[in-house]
């Protein structure tokens, strides 16, 4: 079954142009890779599904609903979620603190109740509390839960970053450069906890990284764009034999040269 | 001794004290707290209640500054609103006080909503500017509204009364002041560990990222405007009960410069650091007069001198908390507190 449906993206900024005409599916349930070189509208991509950027033409389907048009906060009603390529998270808070962010829309204490707390606020608080714990304990980051997201390390905060769109209880989870300047034993425990919320909580996940080791290996589909536009897409071994994709990654072989 | 922190539920671990010492320490300084009025002289209660005004001050803006990141130097203005709507609802309409302070924090956190919404575009700076041009228009619509506001001769507030019981004196008017203090304390403190003040620092944080995890920025935004604005107006309504006469002058725009000050000093996003910080600046040009007088004596030919040295040196010391603590007092506590806690056990 498709999830989401994206028609014919056109991203403008002013003269550039950084999107044109990008059509894709995502199945529900797969893991989606968007790859591409530097500059190629990967991450402008992601903007435009997540609610950022509002391209100047072409459709987000999400579930049958066009959601082109909506502000970020109503898509992830819907149920997406996403991280950032550039660390995002909530640096004066501790993890928890992040998390409980994350649960916002879950939540229902108001102003009066929460000025109040004791009561449903508490009694709220304690059971979304619980939900958090269990996401802190399946990323394995019992240890920091009361640290200052801005004193932790680079990986742990990359990790605290999934935890905390996972705390929304996604439906898709977009993923910027999950992998992103990661040793090889960060990277793994991350390639495992993707495929863990992929497969135990049947989260569809669609990430851009650059680790092409990682793509190959995980992924159910790639989607290679380049100077904005789509010029390839499928399985991993259909895009890896791909020449349009050799020739963006490596360049063209020069005639001349023998 | 104690010798760590042992949580068995996520309720207990949300607590905001987090040791039975820390409660009894809390009931032994109410106790204390709530005794000065019986033997402390009527000059320096009119210093305890100032400083209780502008703990209640000094939260509203903390919560706006503070915790949601949006600079006002509307402050002094959203007094004034404050304090002459609870003096008009109080002599035209005969209200009395309990009604008059909520229905003025009320009308103020109306005003304030309204002056948000250019925070909606403009941040850091620029909303600064925008907030102080909301002073400014306040300010001209106070002196100029004379039918409502006594324009630049003022407004005689009515004594607030229970029954026949009148609210008169400093030691009464301290328990007001403190009663709707602690309650603001509480409220504020309890606001952030709930959703809408996570919300808030959020905001503060990451606006971007907090939009993405489903937070309505434009909602939060006005609503940490309006719930400021509305302890800004309670803690006006107060002045107005306190001073009993109130023109356009009370509330220049410096007083919200002092605010500023009291939230940076004590801790931006700490509601202990609005309290420390409202003691702070509110206490240090008293201390330094009582000292400049006290040495006028020693050196007469200096009065004039000394009176000047007192501006000089409150600023020198702001500026010395600000180079050596930038974190404000709350953080320094804290790490103190953290010292003392296992001593002499600490590692």
């Amino acid at each position: 079954m498709v999830q989401l449906s994206c028609s014919d993206i056109q991203l403008n900024f002013g003269g550039v142009r950084a999107l044109s005409g990008v059509s894709f599916d995502v199945q529900q349930g797969e893991i989606f890779a968007i790859i591409g070189p530097n500059g190629a509208g990967k991450s402008s991509m992601l903007n435009c599904i997540s609610g950022l950027y509002h391209p100047q033409q072409g459709t987000v389907l999400y579930e049958g609903q066009d959601v082109t048009r909506l502000p970020p906060y109503e898509r992830t009603k819907r149920g997406m979620a996403r991280s950032f390529q550039n660390i995002a998270l909530f640096k004066g808070m501790s993890v928890i603190d992040n998390l409980m962010i994350g649960r916002h829309l879950h939540q229902h204490t108001g102003l009066i109740s929460g000025g109040l707390y004791y009561g449903p606020a508490q009694t709220e608080e304690t059971r979304h509390r619980e939900y958090c714990e269990e996401i802190i304990e399946f990323l394995e980051i019992q240890s920091i839960r009361k640290s200052i997201v801005g004193t932790l390390a680079y990986g742990f905060q990359k990790r605290v970053e999934l935890a905390r769109a996972l705390a929304l209880e996604p439906k898709l989870l977009l993923l910027d450069e999950p992998m992103a300047g990661m040793n090889l034993e960060e990277t793994e425990d991350m390639v495992r906890f993707i495929l863990e919320t992929n497969e135990s909580r049947g989260i569809t996940i669609i990430m851009i990284e650059h680790d092409m080791g990682v793509v190959m290996d995980i992924s159910n589909t790639v989607c290679v764009l380049d100077f904005g536009k789509k010029i390839a897409g499928g399985t991993p071994d259909e895009v890896q034999n791909d020449p349009h994709v050799i020739k963006a990654y490596l360049g063209e072989e020069d005639p001349e040269e023998p | 001794m104690r010798c760590g922190d042992f949580k068995t539920s996520y309720a207990a671990d949300m607590t905001i004290f987090e040791s039975g010492t820390a409660r009894v320490m809390l009931g032994l300084f109410f106790c204390l707290l709530f005794s000065l009025p019986f033997f402390v002289p009527g000059y320096l209660l009119d210093i305890v209640n100032r400083i209780g005004i502008a703990v209640i001050g000094a939260i509203g803006l903390n919560i706006l500054t503070g915790f949601t990141g949006q600079i006002s130097l509307g402050n002094a203005a959203f007094m004034a609103i404050g304090a002459f709507s609870c003096g008009y609802l109080g002599t035209k309409f005969g209200l009395p006080f309990y009604l008059c302070i909520p229905l003025a924090g009320l009308i103020t956190a109306f005003f304030g909503m309204f002056v948000g919404i250019p925070s909606l575009r403009i941040k850091g700076l620029y909303l600064a500017m925008a907030t102080l041009a909301a002073h400014f228009i306040v300010e001209f619509v106070v002196v100029k509204w004379e039918s409502v506001t006594g324009g630049v001769a003022g407004l005689t507030i009515a004594t607030p009364k229970i029954g026949s019981f009148a609210i008169d004196s400093d030691a009464r008017l301290f328990f007001l002041i403190f009663v709707i203090a602690i309650v603001a304390v509480l409220f504020a403190k309890n606001l952030f560990r709930t959703k809408v003040g996570k919300a808030f620092i959020a905001i503060r944080d990451q606006a971007i990222s907090a939009e993405v995890m489903g937070v309505n920025i434009l909602k939060y935004k006005l609503l940490s405007f309006g719930i400021s604005s509305f302890y800004v107006g309670v803690a006006g309504a107060l002045v107005a009960y306190q001073a009993k006469i109130i023109s356009p002058e009370t509330f220049p725009v410096s007083v919200a410069i002092d605010y500023l000050g009291m939230i940076i000093i004590g801790g931006l996003g700490s509601i202990l650091g609005s309290i420390y910080g409202a003691i702070f600046i509110t206490l240090l040009p008293e201390l330094l007069r009582m000292g400049t007088s006290s040495l006028a004596g020693s050196f007469p030919g200096m009065v004039n001198h000394l009176a000047a040295m007192k501006e000089l040196v409150f600023g020198l010391l702001v500026i010395i908390f600000l180079i050596f603590e930038p974190s404000g007092m709350a953080a320094r506590w804290h790490s103190i507190k953290n010292y003392w806690k296992l001593y002499p056990f600490s590692h």
